[in-house]
C-alpha cells in the first residue's frame, strides 16, 4: 500500500497553487516584466551602449539569458517558500501532515507548481526581450532545458527556504541575502572572466555561475565553464535540495512537533 | 462490536521534554460516538494529533483498521477524517475549492456530486462559491467538517468542535454528529463540555494529566455513579428549608423559589414520593417539579479535584 504513489494528492496541490497564483496572475507577471524592462533600459540600452560588445555580442543581448535567471531564480524562490509557508502560517499545514500522502507527493506538488510559474515569467520575460534586443537562441532545446533544470531546483531551494522560516521577515530576508548575492556575482551581468583573478576563483563556488553560464551558452555559445560542469552543478544541486527536504520530512523538522 | 481504532502505550514529550501523553490505552469501537472529556490541557488534541499523525510518537503505537499508523501510514491515514481544534482555513479560496483540495490530498477522485451532497448536509450549499474569509464562525467550522468529510473517511475526529459556538449552533452540531453516525461513521470527540459528552457520546472517556482515568459506557457510568437532582419550583418562595427534613439532602436555589433534592438513582426509592408528601404537610405549594441528571458534571468534578489532591 505505502509503495502506491497518491498521484492525486500531487495534482491537488499543484492545481490548488497554480489556481491561487492566476488569482493572483498581474501581481505575478507585471511586476517581473516591469522590473526587466527597467533592466533593459538602464543597462542595456543607457549604459550598455557605453559597453563594449562582449565576445562578439552586444551588452544589451548579453545581459538578457543573466537577466532571465534573475527573475526565475528569484521567482522559483518566493513562489515555492510562500507555498509552503502559507498553510504553515495559517495551520491548515495539518491537512498535508494527516492526508495518505508521502513527502515526496506533497513536494512534488509545490515545486511543480512553483517551477511552472516561475518558468512562465521567464518565458514572458524572453519575449519581453525580444522587444528590446536583437536575440539569437542557437540552442532552444538546451535553453528550454536550463531553464526548467533552474526553475525546479530553486524551487526546491525555495521549498526548503518555506519550511524552514518561522515569520515573514525570513522568508524575505533570505532571498534577499542570500539569493542576490549569488545572482548578481554569478556572471548575470558580465562575464566571469571580466572579474579579477581572486574573485574569478571564488565565483567557482556559485552555483548560479553555471546555470547563467549553461543558459548563455545555449543562447550565444560562449560559456564561463563547460557546459559539462554546468550541467552537473544543476544536478548536483537539485540532488542536495531534494535529500534536504527528505530530511525534514523524515525527522518532521519544523513541521511535525 | 469491532475495534476500529486501537492505541496501545502511546506516550508523547513534546520538545524541551513535556509529557503530554503517559501510556495511553484505548480502543474505539466501529460506529460509536466516543467522548474524550477532560479539562484544557489534559492531552486531547495530543492525543488526536498522534492518531492522526500530525504529531509524531514517542512511544507505543496506533492501529487503525489494523495498520499501524507509522509504518502504514497511507492505509491508516486514508480512513480518518479531522476536524481540527483551531479554524485552520485558507481566507482567499471558495468553500468548494476548498474542500475539493481535501478530497484530492486524500488521493479521492473528483466527485463534485459528493461534495456537494456534503455542503448540503451542513448547509453550506449555498455558499459553494463563497470565500472562507466572508463566511461566519460558525460556517467555518461546517467547512472543516466538511473538509473532513469530503474524502468519505470511516472514522471522523472533532477536536472541540462547539468550542466558542453560541447554544443554538451546538445544537445543530450535536444533530449533524448523530446524522454522521446513523451513516456508519465513528466519531471521536473531545470536549470539556460536560453536558456534551452526556448529549452525544455513547461512551464516555475522561482524561486528564495526560492518562486516560477511565472509559466507560456512558450509560453505566451514570447507573454506577450517578446521582440525579429534582428541582421543585415553588409557588410561593422560601427563606429557608422547612424545618424536619433533615433527612433528605435539600438546598434552596433561584431566590427561593425552587428546592432542589438532590437523591441516589442506584438506592433501593428515590424518596421522591415521601418528600412531597412531607412537603404538602408542612404546607409548602408545588408548582412544578423537573429532574436532572447531573451525573457527569459530579464525576469529572470529582476526579479532576481528586486528581487535583493527589
Ligand atoms: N507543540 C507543543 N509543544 C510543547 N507542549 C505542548 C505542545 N502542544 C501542547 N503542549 C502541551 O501539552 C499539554 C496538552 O495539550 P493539548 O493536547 O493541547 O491539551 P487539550 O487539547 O486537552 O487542551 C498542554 O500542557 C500543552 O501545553
Ligand atoms: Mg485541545
Amino acid at each position: 500500500m505505502n509503495a502506491q504513489m497518491n498521484l492525486r494528492a500531487i495534482l491537488a496541490i499543484y492545481r490548488f497553487e497554480m489556481a491561487r497564483g492566476l488569482r493572483t496572475i498581474t501581481q505575478t507577471l507585471v511586476s517581473p516584466v516591469l522590473s526587466t524592462s527597467l533592466y533593459f533600459i538602464v543597462f542595456g540600452a543607457a549604459i550598455g551602449s557605453r559597453i563594449d560588445e562582449v565576445e562578439g555580442v552586444s551588452y544589451g543581448a548579453f545581459i538578457v539569458p543573466g537577466l532571465i535567471m534573475l527573475s526565475v531564480i528569484t521567482q522559483s524562490i518566493s513562489n515555492a517558500s510562500f507555498g509552503i509557508y502559507f498553510p504553515k502560517f495559517i495551520g491548515s499545514i495539518y491537512e498535508h501532515l494527516s492526508a495518505p500522502a508521502s513527502f515526496l507527493e506533497i513536494t512534488t506538488g509545490y515545486v511543480l507548481a512553483a517551477a511552472t510559474k516561475a518558468f512562465a515569467i521567464g518565458i514572458v520575460i524572453l519575449l519581453t526581450a525580444f522587444l528590446f534586443v536583437d536575440l539569437q537562441i542557437d540552442h532552444p532545446l538546451w535553453m528550454l532545458l536550463f531553464l526548467t533544470l533552474t526553475c525546479l531546483s530553486f524551487s526546491l531551494l525555495g521549498f526548503i527556504v518555506g519550511i524552514w522560516a518561522t515569520n515573514f521577515e525570513q522568508l524575505q530576508l533570505v532571498p534577499l541575502l542570500l539569493i542576490q548575492p549569488l545572482i548578481f556575482l554569478g556572471g548575470t551581468f558580465y562575464s566571469v572572466d571580466m572579474l579579477p583573478g581572486v574573485w574569478q576563483t571564488i565565483s567557482l563556488f556559485n552555483p548560479v555561475v553555471y546555470l547563467v553560464s549553461g543558459f548563455r551558452w545555449s543562447f550565444y555559445s560562449m560559456a564561463d565553464v563547460s557546459l559539462g560542469w554546468s550541467l552537473l552543478a544543476i544536478f548536483g544541486f537539485t540532488g542536495i535540495c531534494t535529500a534536504i527536504i527528505g530530511w525534514i520530512f523524515k525527522t518532521g523538522w519544523r513541521l511535525r512537533d | 462490536m469491532a475495534d476500529i481504532v486501537r492505541v496501545e502505550g502511546l506516550s508523547k514529550s513534546y520538545k524541551g521534554g513535556f509529557q503530554a501523553l503517559k501510556h495511553v490505552d484505548l480502543t474505539i469501537r466501529e460506529g460509536e460516538i466516543l467522548a474524550l472529556l477532560g479539562p484544557n490541557g489534559a492531552g486531547k488534541t495530543t492525543l488526536i494529533s498522534c492518531i492522526c499523525g500530525i504529531t509524531s510518537i514517542s512511544a507505543g503505537r496506533v492501529l487503525v483498521a489494523g495498520h499501524d499508523n507509522v509504518t502504514e501510514y497511507r492505509a491508516a491515514r486514508s480512513l480518518i477524517g479531522l476536524v481540527p481544534q483551531e479554524i485552520n482555513l485558507e481566507p482567499f479560496e471558495t468553500v468548494m475549492a476548498t474542500v475539493r483540495y481535501s478530497r484530492g490530498l486524500f488521493g479521492k477522485k473528483d466527485n463534485d456530486a459528493y461534495i456537494d451532497e456534503v455542503l448540503r448536509q451542513l448547509s453550506l450549499y449555498d455558499k459553494r462559491d463563497t470565500q472562507v474569509r466572508a463566511l461566519s464562525g460558525g460556517m467555518k467550522r461546517r467547512v472543516l467538517i466538511a473538509k473532513a468529510l469530503s474524502h468519505e473517511p470511516q472514522i471522523l475526529f472533532l477536536d472541540e468542535p462547539t468550542a466558542g459556538v453560541d447554544v443554538s449552533l451546538r445544537k445543530e452540531m450535536w444533530q449533524t454528529v448523530a446524522e454522521l453516525q446513523k451513516r456508519g461513521v465513528t466519531i471521536i470527540l473531545t470536549t470539556h463540555y460536560i453536558e456534551e459528552a452526556e448529549a452525544m457520546a455513547d461512551r464516555i472517556g475522561i482524561i486528564s494529566d495526560g492518562q486516560i482515568r477511565l472509559v466507560r459506557e456512558k450509560q453505566a457510568l451514570m447507573h454506577e455513579l450517578g446521582r440525579k437532582v429534582l428541582r421543585i419550583e415553588l409557588a410561593q418562595p422560601l427563606t429557608e428549608v422547612p424545618a424536619g427534613l433533615d433527612t433528605y439532602e435539600l438546598s434552596l436555589a433561584k431566590d427561593g423559589a425552587e428546592l432542589v433534592y438532590t437523591y441516589d438513582v442506584q438506592s433501593d426509592g428515590t424518596g421522591i414520593t415521601r418528600l412531597l408528601t412531607a412537603l404538602a404537610e408542612r404546607g409548602v405549594k408545588v408548582r412544578d417539579i423537573r429532574t436532572e441528571q447531573s451525573s457527569l458534571e459530579d464525576i469529572f468534578v470529582d476526579l479532576v479535584e481528586a486528581e487535583g489532591q493527589a
